[in-house]
């Protein structure tokens, strides 16, 4: 649905000497705030339930997150 | 104690499990969506005051959540306090349960 | 003034009795980037900051408060009925001596909220890019105390937050472009 995908990616330099076992890509969030600007009017609404569940009425703002191990 | 509530009390003082009827959880849900729209319009027309479409969608949800608000007061007492309900008698406003309690 | 409802705005829920996650929680309670701090933070701003964006600052600090409501929540179902020892074993040893069961404005490390958390400066953009800052921080806690537990229930409430920070951080941006705005032109959107 949407064009952009909410996380970016990088990849941490590994040392000779570190000490745990390297976690060789790592992530962070990009959620949709960073993108939309001033919000444009009457962009399409979730109903009124879904929007309680995705805590907002706008699907253009929806940034799902899911806990990373 | 209003008819609609189902949380049990002894005369001792002692609390038996509390049951909160379904019907609780079902009005307050539906009233949590309406409100949230609300919220997600208020901070929308906080920044787009000129936003008609908005306005008038703000105002429509603003008499349903009226209604709901009225409905569920009925059956289980006052939400709002320092007069912005009504209450039965005696004092419903400071009976439990509690937000936090449910 | 305000007006108390008596209801959450968002259901909480807890299926699994977690004292430490309580502890943990409480970063959003009394932490630097928690509600509390946020809630003070907008509602103090708003006294010096253009009229144009005192509705927004007064809205999502009242909104923060709500928020306090159901971390308080969230700490008080996962603390209610645990046991002396459960505490204990949850690292939330020293809390029990010094406050019981009680909730208490600190962070996860047992540090005390302070004023110090918060900033005004009165210039309305330092003022709102604080803001926007804190929106992201505290949606930064909300995605770790996500990773830190695996009750779906409660995830799901965090899940709720974390949105709120967006929407939130979006509209203090959008506070900021209507400040970039010269005074006499005419706002279209």
């Amino acid at each position: 649905m949407k064009a952009f995908t909410q996380t970016r990616v990088w990849y941490p330099f590994i040392g000779p000497f570190d000490p745990c076992p390297p976690i060789r890509v790592k992530t962070y969030s990009t959620p949709p705030q960073l993108f939309l600007g001033f919000q444009p009017p009457q962009l399409p609404q979730n109903s009124l339930p879904e929007a309680l569940r995705q805590g907002t009425l706008w699907p253009a703002l929806y940034s799902p997150y899911e806990p990373q191990p | 104690m209003s008819k609609g509530k189902s949380v049990q009390q002894h005369k001792s003082g002692k609390t038996e499990q509390a049951t909160v009827s379904p019907r609780y959880y079902e009005l307050l849900q539906q009233l949590q969506e309406t409100d949230f729209a609300l919220v997600e319009l208020t901070l929308y027309l906080d920044t787009h005051p000129h936003d008609l479409k908005a306005l008038e969608q703000f105002n429509q949800l603003s008499q349903i959540r009226q209604q709901q608000a009225a409905r569920f007061e009925q059956e289980f007492g006052p939400l709002l306090g320092f007069g912005h309900s009504f209450s039965r008698y005696p004092w419903q406003w400071a009976e439990a349960p509690w937000p936090w309690q449910v | 003034m305000w007006v108390y409802e008596k209801k959450l705005q968002y259901p909480v829920r807890v299926s699994k009795c977690d004292p430490r996650m309580a502890k943990y929680l409480i970063e959003q309670y009394g932490g630097a980037d928690g509600e509390l701090a946020a809630a003070l933070r907008y509602l103090n701003q708003r006294y010096t900051i253009p009229d144009k964006v005192i509705g927004l600052l007064t809205d999502i600090g009242t909104e923060e408060f709500a928020h306090l409501e159901m971390i308080a929540t969230m700490v008080y179902k996962l603390t209610k009925d645990a046991t002396v020892e459960q505490l204990k074993e949850a690292g939330l040893g020293d809390h029990y001596a010094n406050h019981d069961r009680a909730l208490f404005y600190n962070n996860a490390a047992g540090v005390p909220w302070t004023a110090a958390y918060i900033q005004a400066k009165g210039d309305p953009i330092a003022d709102l890019y604080e803001d926007i800052a804190a929106e992201e921080k505290a949606r930064a806690t909300y995605q770790w105390l996500i990773d830190m537990t695996d009750d779906v229930d409660l995830q799901d409430s965090l899940k709720f937050l974390r949105e709120r920070e967006v929407v939130h951080s979006q509209r203090f941006r959008e506070a900021v472009e209507i400040l970039k705005m010269e005074r006499d032109r005419k706002q279209i959107f």
